[in-house]
């Protein structure tokens, strides 16, 4: 049952809703159904060879040699490949998007920082001979200490898990340990409210578990290309990943992708391509690289855990007057895309909620756990949980019914959200009435009446007339240029040269330099003005998700 | 590893070939014969994904040897459509019984052993058959509905 109400978003294109409420056959299910849709792996080649990997057995570890001769001598086996093989072996992977700094190996060199992290690839003509040699790789490790949880891992004196972020917490924009959000004076409303309401919320990881494991299958093509068939859910955020690791122009890789058998989210991270494609260029032959299930499970990246706190400061009639979060995002080993999970899930506080003074200090933690990754709605989900479950909390301090206490808190439109911008096509007011109506709830005569079309805006529209800010975990060391080493910056390891015929880099992605500054959208009085803006490039290159990003992140603005 | 002969008939046509004796009856369909639609999800009887008829029971290829199929009628959901397609795909179609649609190769053997044996099933039969054939798209509800409105149209045939 669907129900339409469409004089809540009056003010968005009117396109009939054509599609929505009817059915529609998925245009991919005729393959589906006569089981011909063709997966990775449904590509057949002759003179296939399987690559698997030697993997840590430690949390932590130092690596102090890794003897690969017996296993080079057994039946099979063609190549071994180590960490020297890469030819950039260094990444991170929102580099691409100008985000953070490498720091994660393809096969790392000198240590392991979680249970599972590949140290050495085995190829080889079977499977079963790969498996084989891989269990023939003598690793002398240095077992190091090792840290798990989050709160634990910021303490001083904590092992560091990834020697870029030695504090082991990601840095945002060049500048400080946390992503900070500052909207009013938290402290100033608790030492007003009627009630204090905290609360402690936590979220294990979640395997995303598609039923068709992670996998490429990449093989020499004409005019010195690599075609790489893989189950990749970015597909031009994997090839740009493998120009950069391979480091080689995007032209000569012929990517192939779309029919992807579950991903939910695991299937970005580009681990397979680059060491499928780097296994066809050193041996001339077609090279599957896919992890087993056992694999997919304890190696694939989850969605990380998360750890909230969150303190309200509520009036007596039920109104939050302020809320304060301290999350600590777990990124595991390295920081793939939990940097960016942060970002998003900042810019979503403090909920849907109107609330006047808004606090919010964010951490991205490195532990030695398995990296986290995407998974449907990261980010957003692990501290929706916590909003509305604290949620809940609050509205039994008020002595208010759920509903009710939603209802009084929600945005309306017009309203100014946290993150200084106006709340628009609201209607939670009158989904949270549709529910207590479906679910037998009465509500109070205010809650019936209100209206998220007309209670905002006006004085629920300004600013704070005072935003209370500070400088707590400001470091020093890391540049803003540092953000934005495309193709690997000066410091990144020297490329290895390859038997390959060498071409002028043209990386998928654009150089620093044709990346126009995102425009700020909104500067806030009490921050300073913004840095001088970079001259911007003549070529209209600009025209890419990096200005988005950055606009998102703020780093290029500050 | 060494190899035996094996003849077989795979979707009504006979087939004469070689196994390696510890290859699994999954590689050797996909690998070996070139018939893709069985899928690899686990590789430990555990997802279904690999599901084919042999003998008109439901087998898990990736816990089969290959070489033990001598002699025997062996089905995959490629073989399923014959001219066309076969009225379980289409019940499948118009229920949006498929997503990622990995796992559906191995969900139509599963209801195809069902509804040769029972044509009339409960919905607790239904969910029994499948209860082998694991969908991480969550899509059991619709999986349902198409396999139970298959044997509705068939009565009614």
């Amino acid at each position: 049952m669907i129900e339409f109400r469409k004089e809540f978003f009056a003010n968005e294109r009117d396109d009939n809703l054509n599609e929505i409420g009817k059915p529609t056959r998925r245009q991919d299910i005729l393959g589906h159904v006569t089981g011909r849709s063709p997966y990775f792996d449904d590509h057949l080649f002759e003179g296939l060879l399987h690559i698997r990997c030697v993997r840590s057995p430690h949390h932590h570890a130092r690596i102090r040699r890794i003897d690969v001769s017996a296993a080079e001598k057994m039946p099979g086996v063609v190549r071994v490949l180590l960490g020297k093989d890469v030819p950039l072996n260094l990444n991170t992977l929102l580099s691409l998007l100008d985000f953070g700094l490498d720091d994660e190996p393809v096969l790392s060199t000198t240590k392991v920082a979680y249970k599972g992290e590949p140290v050495a690839a085995i190829i080889a003509e079977s499977e079963a001979q790969a498996r084989a040699a891989v269990l023939a790789v003598k690793v002398d490790w240095e077992v190091l200490p090792h840290v798990l949880d989050v709160e634990d891992a910021v303490k001083p004196g904590a092992p560091v898990v990834c020697d870029v972020y030695p504090s082991n917490k990601f840095i945002y924009h060049g500048k400080f340990d946390h992503q900070k959000l500052r909207y009013g004076d938290v402290e100033d409303a608790f030492a007003r409210a009627d009630h204090i309401v905290e609360g402690r919320y936590q979220m294990s990881p979640i395997e995303q578990a598609p039923m068709e494991t992670c996998g490429a299958i990449a093989a020499p093509e004409v005019n010195d290309r690599f075609v790489c068939f893989t189950s990749t859910q970015g597909l031009f955020f994997s090839l740009g990943t493998a120009a950069k690791l391979l480091t080689m122009p995007s032209s000569r890789l012929h990517f192939v992708g779309g029919t992807v058998g579950g991903g939910f989210g695991g299937k970005v991270d580009s681990m397979h391509e680059p060491l499928a494609i780097l296994g066809a260029m050193l041996t001339g032959r077609p090279c599957k690289y896919a992890w087993d299930r056992e694999e997919e499970m304890q190696v694939g990246a989850p969605r990380g855990a998360e750890r909230w706190y969150i303190k309200d400061g509520i009036a007596r009639d039920g109104r939050i007057l302020a809320r304060k979060f301290t999350g600590y995002f777990d990124s595991g080993a390295y920081t793939r895309l939990s940097s960016y999970a942060i970002i998003k899930g900042v810019g979503h506080l403090p909920g849907p909620y109107t609330i006047p003074n808004v606090y919010a200090d964010v951490f991205c933690v490195y532990t030695n756990r398995t990296p986290a990754t995407a998974m449907r709605g990261f980010g957003i989900t692990g501290v929706d949980f916590a909003i509305e479950a604290h949620m809940d909390k609050g509205a039994e301090m008020a002595g208010l019914n759920p509903i009710d206490f939603r209802i009084l808190n929600s945005y309306r439109d017009g309203d100014m959200k946290a993150h200084r911008r106006l709340a628009k096509n609201c209607a939670l007011v009158e989904c949270c009435q549709v529910v207590a109506e479906k679910g037998g709830v009465v509500l109070t005569q205010a809650s019936r009446a209100a209206t998220s079309l007309l209670d905002g805006g006006g004085e629920r529209a300004r600013l704070p007339s005072r935003t209370a800010t500070d400088q707590n975990g400001i470091v020093s060391g890391f540049k803003g240029g540092n953000y934005a080493k495309k193709g690997g910056g000066a410091s990144a390891p020297q490329p290895v040269a390859l038997p390959i015929a060498a071409s002028a880099p043209t990386p998928a992605y654009p150089s620093p330099a044709s990346v126009r500054p995102a425009a700020p959208t909104y500067q806030p009085a009490a921050t300073p003005p913004p840095a001088p803006q970079p001259p911007a490039p003549a070529a209209d290159t600009a025209r890419h998700g990096a200005l988005r990003f950055s606009s998102l992140s703020g780093f290029r603005r500050r | 590893m060494a190899k035996k002969p094996v003849t077989f008939i795979l979707n009504g046509s006979e087939r004469a070939t070689f196994a390696e004796e510890g290859l699994n009856l999954l590689e050797f369909l996909r690998r070996g014969i070139g018939d893709l639609s069985p899928k690899y999800g686990c590789g430990q009887g555990t997802c279904g994904a690999c599901t084919v008829i042999i003998d008109g029971e439901t087998h898990l290829s990736c816990l089969t040897m290959a070489v033990t199929i001598e002699g025997r009628k062996v089905e995959t959901a490629s073989g399923l459509a014959n001219g066309k397609v076969h009225p379980l795909q289409e019940a499948f179609m118009e229920h949006f019984a498929a997503q990622c649609g990995y796992c559906t190769p191995g969900m139509l053997m599963s209801a195809k052993v069902l509804l040769d044996r029972n044509p009339a099933p409960t919905r607790a039969d239904v969910i029994e058959a499948i209860s082998g054939n694991l969908c991480r798209c969550t899509g059991y509800e619709p999986i349902i509905d198409a396999i139970l409105a298959t044997a509705n149209m068939r009565r009614l045939a």
